[in-house]
C-alpha cells in the first residue's frame, strides 16, 4: 500500500481552481519531488495535502485511508509533518522551545527526540538557547525541519526547503533530506532547484498549469530530453 | 529629611501602587492582543466586574477573612477571579468567537469589544448602583507607620498597599514562570509568534484562547480589587483605567508582557510625578532663595483632577515617535 496517494486532485482558493487533476503516489521509503514552472501549483498541491485549502474533486489517501480535506491538526495527529516555505519557525522562541512545540502532542517523548535532533543538526545544539529568529537562513531551515521531525512523522512535506539558501547550505539540506528518508520517513517536497532535487528523488512529478505533465523516477526525468528542454533549463 | 519622606510617601509609594495596577492591567491587554490580535477595550470593565464580584462576596460574608487575619476582600479574590474568568470565556464564546470564525478584520473585533464595554457597564451599575463603596466592609484598614530615626514624619504604608506589592510580585513571577517553563505557556508564546505554524504543530489553539481569557480575567480581577481596596470601589472605575492601561501596553510594546509591566510602572510614575507638589522639596532652600523669588505653595505640573492627561500625553508621544514601544512590539 502506498504511503501517500493523490488521485485526480482539483482545488484552489476562493472558488478559483489552481489544481486541475494532480496525481501522485509515493511509497513509505521514498522521496517524492514536485517541480515545475512558477504558478504551476506546486506549493498549492503541498498545501492541499496538508488540508490548508479545499479540495473540490479527487481524493488523497494516507496509507490507504482517505484524508481529503481533513484539518491540519488531525493530519499532524496521523503522523504528517509540514514545513512551510516561509514563516516556518517561532522567531521569538528559543531553538529548544521551537523543537518542543513540534512535539506538543507527545510531551513524554520531548527529551529523547530533542537529543536526536541535536545529533542530526549539530549547529542547533550550541544555539539552543538563542531565539530562532536570530539564526541564519540555513539554521532556521534546520529549526523548521527539526520542529516537524519532533512529531515523529511518517511523511514529511517540505515546501521549497532550499529557497534563498547559499549553495553550501542547499547541499547540506538535501543531504539531510536523504538521511531523514533513510531513517524511514517518506518525504514529499516542492523544489525550485529542480536538477539537484531530482537527483535525490525516487519519484518526480513535473506540474504545469495544475496538472501532471510528467511523472517518473527522478533519474528518468533528469535524462528525459523533453523534460530537460522545457523544465530544467536545457 | 521630612521632605524626602514626604517624597517617598507621595511619589515612591503612590507611584509604585499606580504602577502595579497599570502593569497588571496592561499585561492582560497585551496578552489578549498577542493571541487574538485585537485591542480589547472591555478589559477595564472586566476589572470593574471582578471587583464587583469581590464586593458582593465581601458584603455577603463580611467576616470570612478574620480567621486568616486578612481583609475579607483578599480571601474572596480567588473566587472572584474564577467567576470573572468564566465570564470572560463566556463573552468570548458568545461575541468574539462567532466573529473570529467569520474571519472579520481586527477593527470589527474592537467595535464588538466596545459593545461589550457598554453592556458590562450597564450590568455593573444595575448591581452596584452609581456611588462608590468601601471594600472594607465592617472592618478597618490598617495603616503602618514606619519611623525613620531623626525624622518626625513617618513612612506610611497601608495594608492594601503591602498586599498589592506582594500579590503583584507573585503574579509577575508566576506569569513569567508559566510563559517560560510550562508547556501551555510556551505554546501561548508560540501562537503569538506564528498562529499558523502553531496549528500545524498540533497546538490546540482553542484551548490557548480559553487560557488567555482565564489569565486576563484573573489579572483584571486582581488589579481592580487591589486598586479598590486601596481607594474604594467605583462603578466607573474602568473609565479612569482604560486609557492608562492601553498607554502602558503600547509604551511597553504591544504583545510583550514584560514591556507591559515596564510600561505600567512608567505611566504610573509619570502620573504621580506630574501631580506631585515639587514646592515641598524646595522648601528647605527657601531661606537661601533671593527675596524677589517667592516659592509658590503649589508647584505641580498638572492638577490632580487632570491626572488623566498624563497617560494621554505619553500615548500620543509614543505613537508619534516610537509606535512600536520600548520593546519593539506590534503596531495596533
Amino acid at each position: 500500500m502506498p504511503l501517500l496517494e493523490a488521485v485526480d486532485v482539483h482545488g484552489g482558493y476562493g472558488g478559483m481552481n489552481i489544481l486541475n487533476g494532480v496525481n501522485m503516489t509515493i511509497e513509505a521509503d521514498e522521496i517524492g519531488v514536485i517541480v515545475g514552472p512558477n504558478g504551476a501549483g506546486k506549493s498549492t498541491m503541498l498545501k492541499a495535502v496538508f488540508g490548508l485549502l479545499t479540495i473540490t474533486q479527487g481524493e488523497i489517501r494516507l496509507r490507504g485511508k482517505p484524508i481529503t480535506n481533513l484539518s491540519p491538526h488531525k493530519l499532524v495527529e496521523m503522523g504528517m509533518g509540514f514545513v512551510p516555505q516561509e514563516k516556518n519557525i517561532f522567531p521569538s522562541l528559543s531553538v529548544e522551545e521551537n523543537l518542543e512545540m513540534g512535539a506538543f502532542l507527545k510531551p513524554a517523548t520531548v527529551s529523547r527526540l530533542k537529543a536526536q535532533i541535536y545529533e542530526f543538526f549539530p549547529p542547533l545544539l550550541e544555539k539552543r538557547r538563542q531565539p530562532a529568529g536570530e539564526l541564519s537562513g540555513g539554521q532556521r531551515q534546520m529549526v523548521a525541519m527539526g520542529r516537524a521531525l519532533m512529531n515523529e512523522p511518517s511523511v514529511l512535506l517540505l515546501d521549497e526547503p532550499t529557497a534563498g539558501l547559499s549553495p553550501r547550505y542547499m547541499n547540506e539540506i538535501f543531504e539531510r533530506v536523504k538521511t531523514i528518508n533513510a531513517a524511514g520517513v517518506g518525504v514529499l517536497m516542492v523544489e525550485q532547484n529542480a536538477k539537484q532535487a531530482l537527483r535525490i528523488a525516487h519519484k518526480g512529478f513535473v506540474l504545469a498549469a495544475g496538472q501532471n505533465r510528467f511523472s517518473d523516477t527522478g533519474e528518468a526525468l533528469l535524462n528525459d530530453p523533453q523534460v530537460a528542454k522545457s523544465f530544467l533549463g536545457g | 529629611m521630612n521632605e524626602l519622606i514626604y517624597f517617598f510617601n507621595y511619589v515612591v509609594v503612590a507611584g509604585s501602587v499606580t504602577g502595579c495596577i497599570y502593569a497588571i492591567g496592561a499585561v492582560g491587554v497585551t496578552l489578549i492582543y498577542s493571541i487574538l490580535r485585537f485591542a480589547h477595550f472591555a478589559h477595564a470593565d472586566m476589572m470593574t466586574l471582578g471587583t464587583l464580584a469581590v464586593l458582593l462576596l465581601t458584603l455577603a460574608f463580611p467576616h470570612a477573612g478574620d480567621p486568616l487575619g486578612l481583609p475579607t476582600a483578599i480571601v474572596m479574590l480567588p473566587v472572584a477571579m474564577a467567576f470573572t474568568s468564566l465570564v470572560a470565556v463566556g463573552i468570548d464564546r458568545a461575541f468574539y468567537q462567532p466573529l473570529r470564525s467569520h474571519g472579520v478584520k481586527p477593527i470589527v473585533m474592537v467595535i464588538a469589544s466596545l459593545g461589550v464595554t457598554l453592556m458590562l457597564q450597564g450590568l455593573i451599575r444595575l448591581f452596584a448602583g452609581t456611588g462608590s463603596q468601601n471594600l472594607y466592609v465592617d472592618a478597618r484598614k490598617e495603616i503602618f507607620r514606619i519611623d525613620v530615626p531623626g525624622v518626625t514624619r513617618p513612612i506610611i504604608l497601608t495594608e492594601p498597599q503591602v498586599i498589592l506589592f506582594v500579590i503583584t510580585i507573585v503574579a509577575v513571577v508566576g506569569l513569567h514562570l508559566f510563559l517560560t517553563r510550562a508547556r501551555l505557556g510556551k505554546a501561548m508564546r508560540a501562537m503569538s509568534d506564528n498562529p499558523d505554524l502553531a496549528r500545524a504543530s498540533g497546538i490546540n489553539t482553542r484551548l490557548i484562547i480559553t487560557l488567555t481569557w482565564v489569565i486576563a480575567g484573573s489579572l483584571a480581577t486582581i488589579a481592580g480589587t487591589l486598586l479598590s481596596l486601596d481607594v474604594a470601589f467605583k462603578p466607573d472605575l474602568s473609565f479612569f483605567l482604560l486609557l492608562p492601561i492601553f498607554a502602558a501596553a503600547i509604551v511597553g510594546g504591544v504583545g510583550h508582557p514584560y514591556g507591559a509591566i515596564a510600561g505600567g510602572f512608567l505611566v504610573g510614575f509619570a502620573e504621580t510625578l506630574a501631580v506631585f507638589n515639587w514646592s515641598v522639596l524646595l522648601r528647605p532652600l527657601r531661606d537661601s532663595l533671593p527675596t524677589w523669588l517667592e516659592l509658590p505653595s503649589n508647584l505641580a505640573l498638572v492638577g490632580t483632577e487632570y491626572k488623566i492627561v498624563v497617560p494621554f500625553f505619553i500615548l500620543v508621544a509614543v505613537l508619534i515617535w516610537r509606535p512600536t514601544g520600548i520593546f519593539k512590539g506590534k503596531v495596533i
